[in-house]
């Protein structure tokens, strides 16, 4: 095992991911899903809280017309994350296919983290390869094994992804123009959080950079105008 | 169960994913740069850790998660490595649901 810091979090990411995976093994089944149709829905839609939205709203006998929009609302911000790591997936046509499937919440804040385009693309594969093993195999073990693996929330491990993404936002909160796109994020998605259905109050907080976007380029605009040389 | 639903599901999460890839590769360099799009993820995540700390379904729920927060706030200010952090939630959480 190697001691690289990315490696190490990547691997702590991993095993947190590995029990939730149980649980949704646990839960599809429950909701009537096969165990084949459990294991194909890790491997191909590969994106947990829509995943765990869908068979729970099938469960409750909502329906494919019901299950369907809230799984993809909650997908959506992956589009937002694809669009943030340009030139940070990279490679073949192929490659960046494969890579597209592993665009998810983990991935991309553990690549945004990184100082450099290398360290970030290597963050990125890393943590893409332990959480997709992670969360196949916890997948296939919850819903073999089903219940009596007890709840994840006695662990306290609900509590273990706000502080990973906490710890991965961190760094990314360089200067005043970040800081007041997070806190304008949270803002939204508290406000929204009662009334918005699950996934647009997340989605909508990217809203939160649009002031800070729209300054940062009037900005630029005027430099541009007073100094052609002078750049930002 | 029918393979419809499941099938339906993998195809459009991957579509999402792989409509953001195709726009990010279209936008030429300048454009990037001036919307400067990794910043749109900073106010997602900042959502995404509020949503995951105090929600539950639709509902605002203030539990053991916010004291384990301010602890890894704690110490992600305090510079400590990503596996105490995580290790020191957990067990904050744990610890709180135990004595409550």
């Amino acid at each position: 095992m190697s001691n690289h810091p990315i490696t190490r979090n990547a691997l702590s990411i991993g095993v947190a991911t590995a029990v939730y995976a149980v649980s949704f093994g646990v839960l599809s089944v429950a909701a009537g899903f096969s165990v084949a149709q459990t294991c194909v829905m890790s491997l191909l839609c590969f994106t947990g809280a829509s995943q765990l939205t869908f068979v729970s709203v099938i469960g409750a006998g909502g329906g494919m017309a019901g299950a369907l929009p809230p799984a993809l609302l909650l997908a959506g911000r992956n589009a937002l994350y694809a669009l943030s790591l340009k030139g940070i997936v990279s490679g073949t046509v192929p490659k960046r296919a494969l890579r597209a499937q592993v665009v998810v919440d983990e991935t991309t804040a553990m690549a945004h983290a990184q100082p450099t385009l290398a360290a970030k693309r290597l963050a990125f594969d890393l943590t893409a390869v332990c959480l997709f093993t992670a969360w196949n195999i916890g997948t296939l073990v919850g819903a073999v094994a089903g219940r009596g693996l007890g709840n994840p929330r006695d662990y306290g491990l609900d509590a273990v992804f706000p502080a990973v993404f906490l710890a991965l936002l961190a760094p990314q909160l360089r200067g005043p123009e970040a800081m007041r796109a997070a806190l304008a994020g949270a803002l939204i998605a508290l406000a929204l959080l009662p009334i918005g259905p699950a996934g647009v109050p997340i989605i909508a907080a990217s809203l939160g950079a649009v002031p800070v976007l729209l300054a940062s380029t009037r900005r630029r605009r005027v430099g541009l105008g007073q100094a052609p040389e002078a750049g930002r | 169960m029918s393979w419809w639903p499941v099938l339906a599901l993998c195809a459009s999460a991957y579509a999402l994913k792989a409509v953001g890839l195709v726009i990010g590769e279209r936008l030429d360099r300048e454009t990037s740069e001036r919307w400067s799009l990794e910043l749109v993820v900073v106010p997602v995540l900042a959502a995404l850790i509020v949503i995951q700390t105090v929600s539950s379904g639709q509902r605002f729920v203030l539990d053991a998660r916010a004291p384990a927060l301010l602890v890894a706030a704690v110490l992600v200010w305090r510079k400590a490595p990503f596996v105490v952090v995580a290790l020191a939630a957990a067990v904050t959480a744990a610890l709180l649901r135990l004595v409550a």
